[in-house]
């Protein structure tokens, strides 16, 4: 018999092509098999148990972890499977808080969707949990572990995926749960707020935080003008909610809808992409001519950025000091329409529509604050646009097109390709190229960026100067190329992050498909708008040069533009450093000082800096407005230098320029 | 310097000892289980700052150390008392009366199943569920020395005995 390579299922010959386990094999024929914790892009669990089948000879279990050996003969049905099946979901759904019809992903849930598919009509066992509390810290996500299966999707996209990690199983048995370290806030961890772990989780346990309420108000305030940015990628995720194509570009209804639902402008924040281009392309012309830190990293994602603050403070002189999109809009917007419309600064509400969860995060930063007001006032993802739409009653697939406000809402097909990963990367190399080699591009393509490979490379020869480039998404391809660079294996001139695997068109807010590809045609939706633009080029974008003229100094790179649309970094490095304090005051608002020691026997000058920074606190009078902490270190450090975290500023520097920032922070 | 106080000295003693186990075990990932063994060993629980440093130390998420320390019953996060007393109610211990020393020793440290360690940060009483001794129940270890056959009042005696020793040393 040469029936080596097949297994039977239900009866059926397949052939076995390289399927890591029966779930794959099954799943291709067409039979789809109920799972929780199997998730394609990450390791196996084998937790939820109700992917089993009946193998002959060896009884029933798990297909998610049993790989297909020739010949095996398997029964995806059976009296016993379906009743296991039922008793599972039955037993998940004992502890679950069943409030379904408030719950945001009513009706995009798995639990639900198991439930009815699996006939569960009655659940006979008594809730005996107590009502755990939410955490709602986190300005991106909410957890509600009342609402957790235990499936880990959320752990292991973090760890594995994001290579981040700020989740885990707490405690075991049924105190289980999944929780930060020391079940602290999502926000006082390493969370990079990317929101993967919603995308991933099969219930409602962890959702994008909600601002769609404090934007009916805005929108119902008569006093108030509000307008709306639409970040790329929000274009081709948004239709997925209204039964239109994956990946189909909806811009127009969307501009209509937004419309009908009472914003007074509509603009695109494909305009302050093209400008991010305008500013990020010269920063890294200037960085190749000036002998500045190189290689250069982009900083539209506020994802990466957290990420880098975080695991990489020392590589913060390498990112782009250039705003991010959403808040070069929030600049603009802010400087520019209260006298084009006519209203007060202080009655204009600037709200923006993003794919992404961290961008919630990013708007609220102090740095993006100008008298006490965020540039950007609310964030909504996509999702939350979809809910909005449909709570008006607009069905977006029948309305007729309407195209973006302007000046705000035009921009180049370079602009447009933001939202996919290599898209930034693209029309950087539109701008530079040109500059570099003062000639027009004879093609605005760069198709090497482009794709879902983890790391994208390409070099570039422009008139002798060559440039190498690296593209990559998802954090832990960040993660590898920082460390292969680290080790010297590879180097580059400039490098593309997103957080998001697949980039902004897959990011954390985009309503969650369950189409293959839909990265890849979400993306190519984005590219097919780039290809029927007239303009493909940032730098032919002229109302993006109009405004330059009108406000931000005449050209890029200005003094101006430097003050309203670059920015500067964090450390956040010591989030998870062994603490003591030695001077902690009693007022609200307080500036703190941490100085790093370490304890591999310290040489370094922190203790100097420390006995330095007392006396000045105590000759000033000063102890009730500092927090002075000491966090250790196990790495050694130099014995020349302090480490330190002074307000926002992270030192690594001479004893006396310590000082001297410490002086400027104190007064 | 005067402001490296006795707590940040005391710290850095501290991690030091934890690097040196760290060290013993050649910060490899692998043997957490060990590594968190060793130290709780040494200091009697797991502080927070001492999973922190740990998961730094070893390049793992905190949440992950974390998740670990509080898995294992084995691990304690809270303090302990010098003295650990660890009385047994497995089956046999417990038909054995052992609940009866539990609460004599509860009512004369003035503690519960909560908060079982001393004020003064001498005494932490423990169950656990069986120490292999059946024959000699009910059976209780006192830092590592174990007592057979044991009565409220013996258990009482052996406290008594501790604190006048506690009061000799000083």
């Amino acid at each position: 018999m040469d029936k080596k390579n097949f297994v039977i299922v239900n009866g059926r010959e397949v052939e076995i092509n390289g399927e890591r386990n029966l779930l794959e094999l099954i799943r291709k024929i067409g039979i789809e098999i109920p799972t929780f914790c199997y998730h394609s892009e990450l390791s196996i669990y084998g937790a939820c148990r109700l992917c089993l089948v009946e193998v002959q000879g060896r009884g029933i279990m798990a297909s998610c972890s049993t790989a297909p050996e020739p010949g095996m003969v398997i029964q995806t049905d059976s009296a016993a499977i379906r009743k296991m099946r039922k008793i599972n979901v039955e037993l998940l759904l004992a502890n679950h808080n069943r409030e379904c019809p408030s719950c945001s992903r009513s009706a995009n849930c798995t639990l639900q969707d198991l439930a009815r598919k699996l006939g569960v009509s009655d659940v006979r066992y008594k809730q005996l949990t107590e009502k755990k509390p939410l955490d709602k810290s986190s300005p991106s996500l909410v957890r509600d572990p009342n609402k957790c299966v235990l499936c880990g999707d959320c752990v292991r996209v973090c760890a594995e995926v994001q290579t981040v990690g700020a989740l885990d199983f707490v405690n075991r048995g049924s105190n289980a749960k999944v929780a930060p370290a020391f079940e602290r806030g999502l926000c006082d961890v390493e969370c990079v707020n990317c929101g993967q772990c919603a995308a991933v989780c099969p219930t409602g346990a962890i959702v994008p935080k909600s601002n769609t309420e404090e934007v009916w108000n805005a929108i119902h305030d008569p006093s108030k003008k509000v307008v709306v940015q639409v970040a790329p990628a929000v274009r081709v995720g948004l239709g997925d909610m209204f039964g239109m194509g994956t990946g189909e570009n909806v811009a127009r209804q969307m501009v209509r809808a937004l419309k009908l639902m009472g914003f007074d402008a509509v603009y695109d924040t494909c305009f302050a992409a093209d400008m991010t281009i305008f500013e990020e392309a010269t920063e890294l012309l200037d960085r190749i001519s000036n002998n500045k830190p190189m290689p250069m990293f982009t900083s539209c994602c506020p994802a990466w950025i957290k990420f880098v603050e975080t695991f990489y403070p020392e590589l913060l002189p390498n990112v782009s000091s250039t705003r991010s999109p959403q808040q070069i809009f929030g600049s603009v917007a802010r400087k520019t329409l209260p006298a084009k419309m006519n209203v007060k600064d202080e009655d204009l509400v600037v709200v923006s529509i993003m794919p992404c969860t961290a961008k919630k995060f990013e708007a609220k930063l102090d740095k993006f604050t100008h008298e006490g007001r965020p540039d950007v006032d609310y964030v909504l993802t996509t999702i939350e646009l979809a809910q909005m739409i449909e709570s008006m009653g607009i069905n977006l697939k029948d309305l007729e097109g309407e195209a973006f406000d302007m000046p705000l809402g035009f921009s180049t097909g370079a602009g447009v390709i933001f939202g996919a990963t290599g898209g930034v990367m693209e029309a950087a190399l539109r701008f530079a190229v040109e500059k570099i080699s003062g000639k027009e591009l004879e093609s605005v393509d760069f198709k090497d960026v482009r794709g879902l490979e983890g790391r994208k490379e390409a070099e570039y020869d422009v008139n002798g100067t060559k440039v190498r480039v690296a593209v990559v998404h998802g954090l832990g391809n960040a993660r590898k190329l920082i460390e292969d660079m680290k080790a010297g294996k590879v180097a580059y001139d400039f490098i593309e992050v997103m957080a998001c695997p697949g980039g902004c068109v897959a990011g954390g807010g985009q309503p969650i498909s369950t189409v293959d590809n839909f990265r890849t045609k979400r993306a190519s939706g984005l590219y097919k708008t780039d290809k029927e633009r007239q303009l493909q080029k940032s730098q032919d974008n002229y109302l993006v040069e109009e405004c330059y003229n009108e406000c931000m100094g005449g050209h890029a790179g200005s003094h101006e533009a430097h003050e309203a649309l670059h920015t500067h970094y964090q450390n956040r490095n010591l989030i998870f450093d062994a603490r003591s304090t030695i001077l902690r005051g009693k007022d609200e608002k307080l500036t703190d000082i941490c100085v790093v020691l370490s304890t591999k026997g310290d040489t370094s000058k922190g203790q100097a800096f420390l006995g330095e920074v007392v006396n000045m606190v105590r000759a000033n009078g000063l102890e009730n407005k500092v927090n002075i902490e000491i966090a250790y270190s196990p790495k050694e450090l130099d014995a020349n230098l302090v480490y330190a975290v002074i307000g926002d500023k992270n030192v690594n520097t001479t004893l006396a320029e310590a000082v001297e920032i410490a002086k400027k922070c104190l007064a | 310097m005067q402001v490296i106080n006795e707590q940040t000295n005391s710290m850095i003693d501290n991690l030091q000892v934890v690097n040196q186990i760290l060290e013993r075990n050649g910060y490899n990932p692998a043997k957490l289980i060990p590594i968190l063994q060793q130290i709780q060993e040494e200091f009697k629980y797991l502080s927070k700052d001492v999973i922190s440093y740990v998961a730094n130390s070893l390049n793992l998420p905190a949440s992950r150390v974390y998740g670990v320390a509080t898995f294992y019953a084995h691990f304690s996060l809270t303090p302990k008392g010098k003295y650990v007393f660890r009385l047994c109610d497995g089956t046999a211990c417990h038909v054995k009366k052992s609940h009866g020393i539990l609460n004599a020793l509860y009512a004369k440290l003035n503690i519960n199943a909560e908060n079982n360690t001393s004020k003064d940060m001498l005494f932490t009483v423990e169950t656990v569920s069986c120490l292999g001794a059946c024959g000699l129940a009910p059976v209780m270890v006192v830092n590592g020395e174990v007592h057979g056959q044991v009565t409220p009042e013996q258990a009482i005696a052996i406290v008594d005995e501790l604190i006048a020793a506690e009061k000799a040393a000083k």
